[in-house]
């Protein structure tokens, strides 16, 4: 085995100093009594040891750097490091978001500049930048659908959002947030939605579908000309989930499918670094037919200079403080321009490619493919835990552990739901055919030796700064610890 | 231009199709309708390579007009404070900025140690008892912290300060649309600029929650703080309170006057302006399991491994997030803004308790000293309220139009505050002014200067 992962013993912060932080009396004049601070436990540290820490922590991390990353649906590809220098300049860093609008033209521009790329590449009609991650955008897209409901005085009828049993958890969460009753339309043998569920469902309720294309099995819905049409005859709306994108780019377009209503997201798609978990970015894209819900503000030209344009009547107002994660959309324009059509149509063919290569490779005896036998994937699929090993007790979890014992990142495990004991693959277009061998050799040569000494696998990881969590312990009511108090009230 | 097939001989390629079983890459898309297939290329600009972009880029970005070389004193949710080199050292880590969620623990211990600790520092500078690992911004905070005191308490009304800031009041209007509740707002006294509590008094009845900021959006510490918490709270109500988290060094920590959930902007512990983003919503809460099993968003806590003898940590408390819970989860949050609760942890470990207290009283000196100077100018009225402030104060313009007045200290390369009409109509020819570290006394002079010389 070729990895292993550093084990420093770092302590905490506040367990490296045991000064007392009892802070200095201070008298200003304009400052109430009753409302000054006597006591901050934050402790009081050297840079040098601070430093330390944090770079040994950093040690003990694992990041797209490093190795394959293939958590499906989460799109962990490479990070280009020309985009990280471009927004390192202090004509952005030292610019202040309320600053008059003249002096602001540069930012402006590449924002525009930005949104006119994310409307050609959807086949919407226009763009918001201003959602901070996928499922912010999800919200506003079904802030927007009920709006145009409300519009149409139908909102005490039309109550009911559909949305396939394979998507995401942020659909139905989103979806709920703003106000809808969800109904769930099951997958076919297929794993597409199922038509004639579909039709079943479909109604006065309804007021829209949530879908993500490809879905998280990896499928595109081949029937999706039809599934838009059903939902509009009925008088609803389309959303389209952009979280999967990166296999269509410069294929196919989401509005020309006939969505009225899709989100992107940057840090997937375009490349932005995902940061241990944010800041992502989730600007929507809306058809001409709801464009004047999308939130404030909007970035216009008018052939002289770039502005912010607030004045929109029907918009469902303002969703985050300012204009959003601004240097992530600018990460994100600056992969566009490198890649250019081309290059993103390319992107996307490989990361198919390497999908469905990396799932031809592996031993089909120990990883079953569930759904649609034979149809070609897209950037991601889906396999389960097969019999044979399922008999020896081994969970999708245990692969995932021994993946990381390779110095390889486990993929998505457990999703969708309506695959047992799932492993959601999705290598990208970043990593070499390769690379792509060597996560195949592993997960075969894992699934062998679970297969003759499951122990082994149900013990891991070995390799790794911890071993396997004890994750009881850290959600018992009794255990449990949020921070670095002594926490017996909690 | 990127070339994702440039290392691959054809050979290889047909290698790959072949054990695919596909006899072209196009073959992989032949589920995708005909009649909506991308003939030819997108619409899109040439594209350029690593040099040019960045050229192209920087080129672009020049006709901005930022800090320093116009002096701005722009606050409004979002003052400037200077960045310690350590900080960009620390999160431009790839080990840290090329990682994702900790899904798997065993192998992300740094990025799950490292958010236990911002959680704990958050805790410690509120006065909370639990905080997560991020929202997006202080306005999202402060909506998800209304509507999970809806859910807590049902009644469907809530309060809010008339003197909070406008980009907080609209995004909660838009996130709390859907729940159709009332949204009453509580006055500001005229004088003092604080919280109206009489007027508090007679909107409390039935409302689940209060949220107010402090210091509030016109820089004035509400110092009647412990009687609105006992006011909310004879009534049922959940007090939450939005704070400027460097003033924490200074002003008393919400905890410690009975906030219940404290939310705030945390782009400024480490983080540079940029435009407004990323962001980074504090949110936090006191260890009330009831309220803590409404939070929105991830939560690091500490365990061992399963050997029981190296500490460790994970995320806890999932079934409350969307990927377990669905359309009945708290929030549908997932990607958040980890790495700057990286930078934020980062920050405060560099300055400390004592760090934070000395910056927190230079800026106030700072802004104190700022107002005394401009008070000396004719006409201007600063501050114009009467209330006790932090680094931001109004000031009102006599005898003169502030927008001209804000034009000609433009045209001096200055920009001496936010000009309140737009937001507050009725506080006519008014600027909200902010200071901090970054501004030295000359810069304050040279503000003061420019004032005397547009004024006249």
């Amino acid at each position: 085995m070729m990895f292993r992962q550093a084990r420093w013993i770092e302590p905490l912060l506040n367990e490296l100093s045991k000064e007392d932080n009892v802070l200095e009396k201070v008298k200003l004049e304009g400052l109430p009594e009753e409302m000054v601070r006597e006591k901050i436990d934050i402790p009081n540290l050297t840079e040098t040891r601070i430093v330390r820490h944090f770079m040994r922590l950093s040690q003990m991390n694992f990041g797209v750097d490093f190795g394959i990353y293939p958590l499906g649906s989460c799109t962990m590809k490479y990070n280009p490091k020309v985009c990280e220098r471009i927004v390192s300049t202090p004509k952005l860093k030292m610019l202040h978001p309320l600053q008059p609008q003249e002096t602001c033209q540069g930012i402006l521009q590449i924002l525009y500049e930005l949104a006119q790329c994310l409307v050609e590449i959807t086949g919407a009609y226009r763009a918001s930048l201003v959602p901070a991650a996928g499922a912010h955008g999800e919200f506003v897209g079904t802030l927007m659908i009920r709006a145009a409901i409300k519009d149409k005085g139908e909102l005490d009828t039309r109550k009911e959002m559909i949305i396939p049993d394979s998507a995401h958890g942020t659909n139905p969460a989103s979806a709920a947030m703003a106000g809808f009753r969800i109904v769930k339309v099951p997958s076919n043998s297929e794993g597409l939605v199922d038509i004639e569920a579909l039709k079943n469902v479909v109604g006065k309720k309804t007021a829209g579908i949530m879908l993500t294309v490809p879905n998280t099995l990896g499928l595109f819905e081949k029937n999706i000309l039809e599934i838009v049409n059903i939902v509009k005859e009925v008088g609803g709306y389309t959303y389209y989930d952009g979280a999967n994108l990166n296999a269509l780019m410069g294929k196919v377009r989401p509005g020309d499918m006939g969505f009225d209503i899709i989100h992107l997201n940057l840090h997937k798609t375009f490349a932005t670094p995902h940061g241990g978990g944010g800041p992502g970015s989730g600007p929507v894209c809306a058809s001409k037919e709801v464009e004047e819900y999308l939130p404030v503000p909007l970035i216009e030209f008018d052939g002289r200079k770039y502005y912010l344009e607030y004045d929109r009547p029907k918009s469902i107002g303002f969703v985050r403080g300012f204009y959003g994660n601004i240097s992530v959309l600018v990460k994100a324009y600056a992969y566009i321009r490198l890649l250019g059509a081309k290059g993103l149509r390319n992107a996307s063919e490989r990361a198919v490619l390497n999908s469905n290569y990396l799932l031809s490779l592996l031993d089909k005896r120990f990883y079953e493919v569930p759904y649609g036998t034979g149809v070609p994937r897209k950037h991601e699929f889906v396999v389960s835990v097969g019999e044979a090993l399922r008999e020896k007790g081994v969970s999708a979890k245990d692969i995932g552990k021994a993946l990381i014992d390779y110095g390889v990142h486990a993929p998505t495990i457990y999703f969708p739901l309506i695959v047992q004991e799932a492993l959601m693959i999705e290598p990208t277009e970043t990593e070499e055919f390769e690379e792509v061998e060597e996560y195949a050799r592993i997960l075969n040569e894992i699934a062998y030796r679970a297969y003759n000494e499951p122990e082994w696998v149900k013990g891991a990881p070995y390799n790794t700064s911890v071993g396997r969590i004890d994750e009881a312990k850290a959600s018992h009511p009794r255990t449990m610890r949020l921070n670095w108090r002594n926490l017996e009230k909690v | 231009m990127v070339e994702f097939f440039k290392n691959y001989s054809r050979e290889k390629l047909e290698k790959v199709l072949e054990k695919i079983g596909v006899k072209d890459v196009e073959d992989l898309y032949s589920d995708v309708p005909d009649s909506i297939k991308i003939r030819g290329e997108l619409n899109l600009p040439e594209a350029l390579n690593e040099m040019e972009i960045e050229k192209y880029v920087g080129r672009i970005l020049e006709k901005n007009m930022v800090h320093n070389e116009v002096l701005t004193f722009l606050g409004a949710g979002l003052p400037l404070h200077y960045v310690p080199a350590a900080v960009e050292s620390i999160v431009s880590r790839s080990e840290f900025y090329t990682a994702y969620t900790p899904y798997q623990p065993e192998i992300s211990q740094g990025i799950l140690q490292t958010l236990f600790e911002y959680q704990s520092m958050v805790c410690e500078l509120t006065g909370m008892d639990v905080a997560n690992s991020s929202m997006y911004d202080w306005a999202t905070g402060a909506a998800e912290a209304l509507r999970m005191a809806l859910r807590v308490k049902g009644k469907r009304k809530v309060l809010v300060g008339e003197n909070i800031g406008p980009e907080r009041k609209n995004v909660i209007r838009t996130y709390l649309e859907p729940i159709e509740c009332d949204i009453l707002e509580v006055s500001y006294d005229d004088v003092s600029g604080r919280i109206d509590l009489g007027d508090l008094e007679r909107k409390v009845k039935d409302a689940s929650a209060l949220y107010i900021e402090n210091p509030n959006f016109f820089g004035i510490i509400e110092k009647d703080v412990a009687k609105m918490a006992e006011i909310i709270h004879r009534e049922g109500g959940v007090f939450i309170v939005g704070v400027d988290p460097i003033s924490l060094g200074l002003l008393k920590a919400p905890g410690e006057y009975g906030a219940d959930i404290v939310v705030g902007e945390g782009q400024s512990l480490g983080g540079w302006l940029n435009f407004g983003g990323p962001s980074l919503g504090i949110f936090a809460c006191r260890g009330d399991m009831t309220l803590v099993r409404q939070m929105p968003g991830r939560i690091i806590g500490m365990t061992t491994d399963l050997s029981g003898e190296r500490r460790a940590f994970t995320m806890v408390l999932q079934t409350r997030e969307q990927h377990i819970r669905r359309e009945q989860a708290t929030s549908n949050i997932c990607s958040n803004e980890a790495l700057m609760a990286v930078a934020a942890v980062v920050y405060l470990a560099l300055l400390g308790s004592k760090g934070l207290r000395r910056l927190a009283t230079e800026i106030f000196e700072k802004a104190h000293y700022a107002c005394k100077r401009l008070s000396e100018v004719k006409n201007v009225m600063a501050p114009y309220f009467s209330g006790e402030f932090y680094q931001e104060f109004t000031l009102k313009i006599v005898g003169e139009d502030v927008n001209r007045v804000f034009s000609r200290m433009v045209e001096k390369k200055i920009i001496p505050g936010l000009v309140l009409t737009k937001y507050f109509p009725k506080l006519d020819n008014m600027l909200l002014s902010c200071f901090t570290e970054v501004h030295s006394i000359d810069d304050i002079e040279r503000l003061v200067e420019a004032f005397k010389e547009v004024m006249i």
